[in-house]
């Protein structure tokens, strides 16, 4: 499909997924992200395809998990309770490097916590979540627009490394509507040599993540570890806007960077010299591009929609190199642009002018 | 005689590998995956079948049987089995699933695969006990059986009663084959046989979800010879629970 059309977030992703050639979708209802199962329910029969609403996220999971074993696209979405009822299904995902797309339309935690907004799965979707050691690609989308390219993105992703790739969304982006430019671009998403399609005139294959003779796993984990690292090599992504000459730069992702787009558009209105980067992988994290905005600007400030994790990261990028500020929003305070614009005053302020380093 | 007048009548199945089975003397595993592979040279399926295996002692099945296979996390080989079929009806997918699999962990699983007659089958492994994590109580251990677990016995008013899967699963309207088979004697192997062959021509006539429940002796973690298993399981475990086909489509 191709042309323009005013969609939710949440339907953008799920008609992106489809456009992308996701065939197989199986999922348990959880708000804020209902209209991602509703719309496929309808979307995937249309077109050969099978949507399936599990008894619970185990199972969804573990459908996905199937599907993806007989070379299929599959994908599911949940919010953060349900997503930590699949951390098993991820773990053993990774392990069986199977393809498959799993978004979470955040909500705020922990425990049933609430159907608002925020980024506190940050940690859990950048760290595995699951148990072994392991990495999800993680895709962080900050428009409608993004909702829908990066679900096909995510599922070239899924198909070029064979693993399991996170769209973290959250609420907001879930549920606003903005004109969205459908690229009705289809991907050739091929199963290769791996996939269970009966053992007709070729060795029987096996899928699994159970290895237990001495030294396999070492073996395996090694494997896993070079595949991340290429991930890490060839697919970080970031949006950079940094001025020449900024004395501080702002680093944020998601919706939360939509607010402090709009904060530093201000600031630099008023003659301040602020630059921005948005994360769009959070694994992997775009070391490269915030490490050199941060060395030149000397100050960082880190503003997320939870107490405090992508700034981790952002720390470890760094490396010492700048100074690092954190503001946080957790439990579905959203903040105004007003707020993250007085702390990137009170910290330029705090500063005192600088000599332009670069 | 001579050599022409000679006719085989019975062989290693074409799709039993040749690889000595894990199994301690007197289990029943090893029977049930040459059943499971008899049956898919009886319907010609080695080009086409799926084995998802779910986690215990039938985990190595993969070892055994030279057809495709799926690990599944402990319980949710149905809800693999669901994926891999829907996403390739052309596949024949079977489950392999012992009891703590499918009768604790995997409840849910395998109850809701059945009531959406998803069109797999299922061959089911109660030994009453949980073997490869040592001996501990299975939802299917026998009242006042010992277990590793239930040292004094198991006792229904705290530990509950054991879970008769394959009547639990007959009464959904989306269960097409359901039977409990045991092969402690040649004659019931024969049944066994029987029966799933069956449960897999559900599956080829798309009838929907087929079960077959296989009593099984754990002569090492049950703490008996493997004679005395096979008592046990003639006089304790059919007993409690009674062979039979309960749904037939």
């Amino acid at each position: 499909m191709t042309g323009k059309m005013l969609l939710k977030g949440s339907v953008a992703l799920a008609k992106g997924a489809v456009d992308a050639g996701c065939r197989y979708y199986f999922g348990y209802p959880i708000t804020p992200q209902n209209d991602i199962p509703e719309y496929l329910s309808e979307a995937l029969p249309r077109v050969g395809g099978v949507f399936i609403q599990a008894e619970s996220e185990l199972a969804a999971i573990n459908m996905v998990l199937g599907a993806a074993a007989a070379g299929g696209a599959a994908m599911t979405s949940s919010s953060g309770p349900g997503i930590s009822l699949m951390q098993e299904g991820l773990s053993y995902l990774a392990g069986s490097e199977l393809p498959a797309v799993v978004v979470n339309i955040t909500r705020s935690g922990p425990g049933l916590g609430g159907i608002v907004p925020t980024q506190g799965d940050y940690h859990q979707a950048t760290r595995g979540g699951g148990h072994g050691d392991y990495r999800l690609i993680v895709l962080a989308p900050y428009s409608v627009q993004e909702m829908y390219d990066l679900a096909g993105e995510a599922f070239r992703l899924a198909f070029r490394y064979r693993n399991p790739v996170m769209i973290l969304g959250d609420a907001i982006l879930g549920q606003m509507k903005e004109p969205v430019v459908l690229q009705g671009k289809k991907q050739q998403l091929e199963a290769g040599s791996w996939a269970l399609t009966g053992a007709r005139d070729r060795p029987p294959r096996l899928i699994k993540s159970l290895y237990l003779k001495d030294g396999e796993m070492t073996v395996h984990n090694w494997k896993l570890h070079q595949k991340y690292g290429e991930i890490k090599a060839k697919e970080a992504r970031a949006e950079v806007d940094c001025p020449p000459c900024c004395s501080l730069v702002v680093v944020a992702f998601g919706s939360c960077c939509r607010i402090a787009r709009t904060a530093v558009d201000r600031a630099r209105r008023q003659g301040l010299r602020v630059g921005l980067v948005r994360p769009v992988t959070l694994f992997p994290f775009p070391e490269r591009e915030i490490r050199e905005a941060a060395a030149r600007a000397g100050r960082v400030l880190v503003v997320e929609m939870n107490t405090g994790q992508m700034v981790d990261d952002v720390h470890l990028a760094v490396d010492g190199a700048a100074a690092v500020h954190f503001k946080g929003y957790p439990g579905g305070e959203v903040p105004a642009p007003e707020q993250i614009l007085v702390e990137i005053e009170k910290i330029i302020a705090e500063g005192g002018l600088q000599a332009c380093r670069r | 005689m001579s050599a022409l007048a000679q006719k085989q009548v019975f062989k290693r199945p074409d799709c039993l590998k040749e690889n000595l089975f894990h199994f301690c003397p007197g289990c029943h595993h090893g029977l049930v995956h040459r059943l499971a592979a008899e049956a898919v040279d009886h319907f010609g399926l080695a080009a086409s079948a799926v084995a998802v295996i779910g986690v215990g002692c039938g985990v190595f099945l993969y070892d055994y049987l030279g057809i495709d296979c799926c690990e599944a996390p402990h319980g949710r080989a149905p809800a693999v089995a669901t994926g891999l079929k829907r996403a390739r009806p052309d596949l024949f997918v079977f489950t392999y699933q012992g009891d703590g699999d499918l009768a604790a962990i995997g409840t849910s699983e395998i109850i809701h695969s059945a009531n959406r007659g998803e069109n797999i089958t299922v061959i089911f492994v109660n030994n009453s006990i949980y073997g490869m994590t040592g001996g501990q109580m299975a939802p299917t251990t026998l009242a006042g059986q010992k277990t590793t677990t239930t040292p004094a016995g198991r006792n229904p008013a705290s530990d509950g009663y054991p879970i008769k899967m394959a009547e639990l699963l007959s009464l959904l309207p989306g269960s097409a084959f359901i039977a409990r088979v045991s092969c402690h004697t040649p004659r019931h192997v024969r049944q066994a046989r029987q029966a799933l062959r069956r449960a897999f021509q559900a599956q080829l006539e798309q009838r929907g979800f087929a079960m077959v429940e296989f009593l099984s002796a754990c002569p090492t973690n049950w703490r008996l010879s493997p004679g005395q298993a096979v008592e046990r399981l003639e006089h304790e475990m059919i007993p409690a629970f009674p062979l039979g086909i309960f749904k037939d489509y």
